[in-house]
């Protein structure tokens, strides 16, 4: 599979929502992931066509770093309180876990294991190691980095699990002196954390990862 | 500017390698050689059986909605809720963010993307593009990982599981809506719906 022409080499460039290819976009052909070549609109859907996300490593490492900023009251805070005649019951991400394992659900356990800690922080490594790759121009394992950022971009919403955990249960136990549920500070950080690590994986351009020096074929 | 024909060629969203477009039989995907990402698939369902899938999601959706989810007892006294029940309990516990959170991405983002779906389909079947196309289809492009119905039916089963430990769970017909729901999103799924831009031509409207 010698020679696959790539679009910014032929000069062309497809719009990103509808996928129109669209020919002689003026603009230098530079690489650098800022959007070079911009300012023309798809002539289909009207969207600003670029050659590349733009800014895409900036924005990338900004929602990056304050999803993983979140991701710690996230974890340390409780997510759910408990409260029943004899005892009050504040619950964490990870204490959760635990107990619906106790409850004897492990099956459910390692699902919200897995939502909860795996996606989020496979999330931070994944795009981590693909930012700093790309930038370096690295040509190391293309393909399975190509593979890696569509991973990432399947599971991230899963993370949502516990969030609606809580919310449905807030909803339900609400039988005032015997028992109630209330949501606290922990499960805002935890939607916020999954809502920017979304935000993260969309502004990363995964053509950056084929766009360093050495030639990959 | 020109335009190549828009038929006749593909670029991987992936890698950004160029390709000829060939046609796809039943049960093809093209993928990338050089990432290996899904270029295209056949369509396997028509316009019709799609818009017949939507209807079928809408009236489903309203009962998920409509209908509480699961029902909890305690000693005699008994307590369920619906969608809307999670997001107005979310609100009023000074958890505002988790609310609307909640409510988007479970229904209106969901609501929304259903209702344009079917608007363009209706006028697709006759071979039209639908009133303020371009448009739909650009906010239906941005939609779509804002839906998390299917995340939310694994959430209630979580939440059932935990309940039991000290209430009478039963579920209710809310929870087998979304299933259902979840069942139809997953045959969704596989349709690229950026065909649309080529099986309904433009000046068609
Ligand atoms: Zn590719």
């Amino acid at each position: 599979m010698s020679a696959l022409p790539r679009a910014s080499e032929l000069g062309l460039i497809a719009c990103t929502v509808c996928g129109l290819v669209c020919r002689n976009v003026p603009g230098d052909a530079r690489l650098d992931g800022d959007g070079v070549g911009d300012d023309m609109a798809c002539p289909r859907c009207g969207t600003t066509l670029h050659r590349r996300k733009p800014n895409s490593y900036v924005r990338t490492w900004a929602l990056l770093i304050a999803a993983f900023i979140l991701y710690i009251p996230a974890n340390v805070l409780p997510i759910m309180r408990t409260a029943s005649l004899n005892d009050v019951d504040d619950n964490t991400i990870i204490s959760g876990v635990v107990e619906l394992w106790r409850a004897g659900s492990p099956n459910l356990a390692v699902i919200v294991f897995t939502a909860s800690i795996v996606v989020p922080v496979l999330k931070f490594l994944a795009l981590g190691t693909l930012l700093v790759s790309s930038q370096q121009g690295s040509g190391w394992a293309r393909v399975q980095r190509a593979k890696l950022y569509r991973l990432v971009e399947l599971i991230g919403y899963w993370s949502m699990l516990d969030v609606f955990v809580v919310a449905l249960l807030t909803a339900l136990v609400r039988f005032s002196v015997l028992s109630l549920v209330e949501p606290l500070p922990g499960v805002i950080f935890f939607g916020l954390t999954v809502v920017l690590t979304m935000l993260a994986s969309m502004s990363f351009d995964p053509r950056l990862i084929w766009d360093g020096k050495d030639t990959d074929d | 500017m020109g335009m190549s024909s828009p038929e006749a060629l593909l670029i991987c969203e992936h890698c950004d390698t160029v390709y000829r477009r060939r046609t796809l039989t039943r049960g093809d995907v093209a993928r990338c050689a050089r990432c290996e990402a899904e270029l295209e698939r056949h369509h396997a369902l028509s316009v019709n059986a799609m818009l017949a899938l939507i209807l079928t999601a809408m009236i489903v959706f309203v009962q998920a909605n409509m209908w509480p989810i699961v029902t909890l007892g305690l000693s005699g006294q008994q307590s369920s809720t619906t969608l809307w029940g999670m997001i107005l309990a979310m609100w009023r516990e000074q958890a505002q963010v988790v609310s609307v959170l909640v409510a988007a991405t479970l229904f209106f983002f969901p609501l929304l993307k259903m209702l344009l779906l079917g608007w363009l389909l209706w006028f697709a079947r006759a071979g039209r593009r639908a009133p303020g196309f371009v448009r739909l289809m650009v906010i239906l492009h941005y939609l779509g990982p804002w839906t998390m119905s299917e995340v939310f039916v694994l959430g209630a089963l979580v939440a059932i599981v935990k309940a039991h430990t000290y209430f009478d769970v039963t579920p209710d017909p809310g929870i087998y809506a979304y299933a259902a729901l979840t069942l139809l999103i997953t045959i969704f799924a596989g349709v690229d719906l950026r065909r649309l831009w080529d099986d309904v031509p433009e000046g068609a409207a």
